[in-house]
């Protein structure tokens, strides 16, 4: 007889309080009476529904239903079977409008926690197994993946395991991209990160850090020396800024440098580590995505009294995963809705020292289905804050573009990829947010996955 | 790892190493960065690449010992290595087509001027090169700069060299004199600049500067680089760091000069205190 209960199995998280003064992961994971407890709420619905949501696929029923019976190794192979990911991916995916979005125990009462679910499993297994990866037969051929983002790790995976040697091209000192440089601490240990990518070095493929492509090896000449295909998963990593008066002060970060300081440079801790940052009492982050809520929780930790979230039109528009904009209430962020930035004021010296903003009202729904922000005309007020970052959005890196021949891409930046990531250029395949724009880390792992089966298929059939 | 193969100090304050990166070498081009980290829990520090041998695989720095970094860099010698050294970044500075150019260098910024006055001088452009320092003691590269130029003019605000003046003194008496510049390269401290970029717009000379500003991954993905040219927001590490000087703006740029000088002055005394107190500043 399945759990009944109408509510999840409530997970235990570190107090708000607490948390919002330190990087320590703000869950806390279930433990295996708590896990069991939650599988046993699946229906093991036939058509399984949630696993349409998925973009990975996973055997969703069949992991939990393994829980359930407390065979937590089996339960994470199910879920090895197809994503690559899933200490990530129970963390970091979007459950609520994927899996757990289609879960039959949704309609009346909470969804199946599939992605605390996941998250156990995965955790188990670091905890319990000593991994043996041994590596796969060669096949003989060579991939470049460029790029050591959620797509191009997924992608350098699979290809690993059916024989390719496969050399990751990263820009950065260390691979792992958005999940090392963009996400923090507190909500994916980069401890967790480091040992996915381990176990990939395990499998065979080899990590090149500080390589930026398109600058020390273009496309082509990784093509010439002895790779027969390219995978490009550069991700999106050009920020957007609003273009509005006084973006360019001091004070002003887009939230990409914000929190690149901060999860790739350690700058929480500094002076042990070298980076500085800057965080005013009262710091203003304008957007309403996961990077946004990640910017706020983040300048919250390092000291800042008031942190504010602007976001031009209401909660229920807001692109963020539920739990984190639940997180950052729970840790005192403070919500502007409806409200946009018109300039930022400075000081004499340059320095931030307010931000002019406008109340807005929602109007009729515009091209993506979203009822469009419309200025309240004489609301103007000001917004006391010396630090604004700006977190509206990136768009892919043109390095490649510009110095690819033959990569046919979007006007906005985007390479132009069918859905198993072929592009115009005879063995050039890409996916992530270098095709789409920023998306999310589970959409990229899709696509890595897609083209290196689409890699493999293109090497047997030319018979390179 | 990178090692250092050669050091040789300059003046008190800059020091040039030869580090061993083959496919930078390989690569690089005059006006192009690199950006190197010393170790784990250092941070990424951009610097433009002094000089390149593409046979021995090395890439010059040539760095001042400004920040706690770049004093921890002196302190390290040939044989030891850095952990991390990316390039070659940024975009090239387009030399091809001049006849008389005035390639002008400011203290620290003679270092990266010498190879864009190299590359000139071996396309057989006409080269005057007007470089300026604070005093004697701090000139660096004279003979180097000699080689590669037709004519060079060595400034020093003290006059302790027997000349002087600033670099742009010099450079308005050429112009004056009647010398027909298509093309002059400035490349120094934020001011310097601008001054070079006022006095030539006067004369209607083509200028171009190298910014030089406080960025994180030099791939276009942090933003902290935005410099304002023309009224646009640009980026120096992708669409720089060369740009035209006559259109930027200095006075922008060098507050946000200004933007980590506490914590830097925090991060010297952390080291200070870390090394023991060996510093030469």
């Amino acid at each position: 007889m399945p759990n009944m209960s109408l509510k999840k199995v409530a997970i235990p998280e570190q107090e708000p309080n607490i948390r919002n003064k330190n990087f320590k992961e703000v869950s806390l994971g279930y433990t295996e009476e708590m896990a069991i407890e939650e599988a046993n709420r699946c229906l093991r619905c036939k058509h399984k529904p949630c696993m349409g949501g998925c973009p990975v696929n996973v055997k969703i029923p069949d992991f939990i239903a393994l829980v359930a019976e407390g065979k937590f190794l089996d339960a994470y192979r199910k879920i090895k079977e197809t994503s690559a990911l899933p200490a990530v991916c129970g963390r970091v995916c979007p459950q609520e409008s994927q899996c757990e979005k289609q879960c039959v125990r949704g309609v009346k009462g909470e969804s199946v926690a599939i992605g605390r679910l996941e998250r156990f499993c995965a955790d188990w297994y670091m905890k319990n197994v000593e991994e043996k990866i041994e590596v796969p037969m060669s096949n003989g051929h060579k991939v470049a993946v460029v790029g050591g983002g959620p797509a191009g790790l997924t992608c350098a995976g699979d290809l690993a395991k059916m024989g390719y040697k496969v050399t990751i091209f990263e820009a950065f000192h260390t691979a792992g991209g958005v999940l090392m440089y963009g996400i923090p601490e507190f909500r994916l240990p980069k401890d967790i990160v480091r040992k996915e990518i381990d176990n990939l070095k395990a499998l065979g493929v080899e990590i090149e850090t500080n390589m930026v492509i398109g600058k020390i090896f273009s496309v082509d000449e990784l093509l010439d020396n002895g790779f027969d295909a390219v995978f490009i998963g550069s991700g999106a990593g050009l920020p957007s800024f609003m273009k509005i008066e006084g973006e360019n002060l001091n004070g002003v970060y887009s939230a990409n440098e914000f929190l690149t300081r901060i999860n790739l440079m350690k700058a929480y801790d500094f002076p042990n580590n070298d980076t500085p940052i800057f965080v005013g009492k009262n710091v203003a982050v304008v957007g309403g995505g996961n990077v946004a809520m990640d910017a706020a929780r983040c300048a919250k930790r390092l000291g800042a009294e008031n942190v504010y979230i602007v976001y031009r039109r209401s909660e229920e528009e807001m692109p963020a995963r539920l739990e984190e904009v639940h997180h950052a209430k729970e840790e005192g962020i403070i919500f502007k809705m409806l409200t946009n930035p018109n300039k930022i004021l400075g000081t004499d010296d340059g320095w931030v020292s307010g931000m002019e903003c406008i109340k807005m009202e929602l109007g009729g729904a515009d091209e993506t289905g979203r009822r469009r922000p419309v200025r309240i005309k004489g609301s103007e007020f000001i917004l006391d804050v010396e630090t604004v970052i700006i977190a509206i959005g990136q768009s892919p890196n043109p390095l490649i573009k510009n110095t690819t021949e033959g990569l046919k891409t979007e006007p906005w930046g985007g390479i132009v990829a069918g859905a198993s990531g072929v592009t115009s250029k005879q063995g050039v395949f890409a996916g992530g947010d270098a095709v789409t724009g920023a998306a999310t880390v589970i959409l990229a792992m899709g696509a890595g996955k897609k083209a290196a089966e689409a890699i493999d298929k293109y090497i047997k059939e030319n018979k390179i | 790892m990178y090692k250092i193969v050669k050091k040789r100090v300059l003046n008190e304050q800059v020091k040039l190493m030869e580090i061993e990166a083959p496919l930078i070498a390989k690569k690089a081009q005059p006006g192009q960065f690199i950006i190197f980290r010393i170790n784990e829990t250092g941070e990424r520090i951009p610097l433009t690449i002094a000089g390149y041998d593409r046979t021995r695989g090395t890439v010059t720095i040539i760095f001042q010992e400004v920040g706690a970094t770049t004093k921890q860099l002196g302190q390290m010698n040939e044989g030891d290595a850095l952990l991390d050294f990316v390039g070659p970044l940024g975009l090239a500075t387009h030399l091809d087509g001049y006849k008389k150019v005035a390639v002008i260098g400011g203290g620290l910024g003679t270092a990266i001027a010498y190879p864009q006055a190299k590359a000139l001088f071996e396309k057989g452009a006409c080269v005057h090169s007007i470089v300026g320092f604070r005093n004697k003691d701090l000139v660096i590269l004279e003979d180097e700069m000699k080689a590669v130029s037709n004519e060079l003019f060595v400034m020093t605000d003290d006059g302790s060299n027997g000349n002087q003046g600033f670099v742009t003194t010099a450079l308005e008496k050429q112009i004056e004199k009647g010398e027909n510049y298509d093309l002059v390269i400035a490349i120094g401290p934020l001011v310097m600049m601008k001054a070079v970029s006022e006095l030539t717009k006067k004369y209607g000379i083509k200028t171009i500067v190298s910014m030089n500003p406080v960025m994180i991954d030099g791939t276009g993905m942090c933003g902290g680089c935005r410099v304002t040219v023309g009224g646009e927001t640009k980026f120096a590490c992708v669409d720089g760091p060369d740009f035209d000087g006559h259109l930027v703006d200095f006075d922008a740029a060098i507050r946000r000069q200004g933007m980590y000088k506490k914590q830097e002055r925090e991060s010297a005394e952390h080291k200070c205190r870390m090394l023991g107190g060996i510093q030469n500043a």
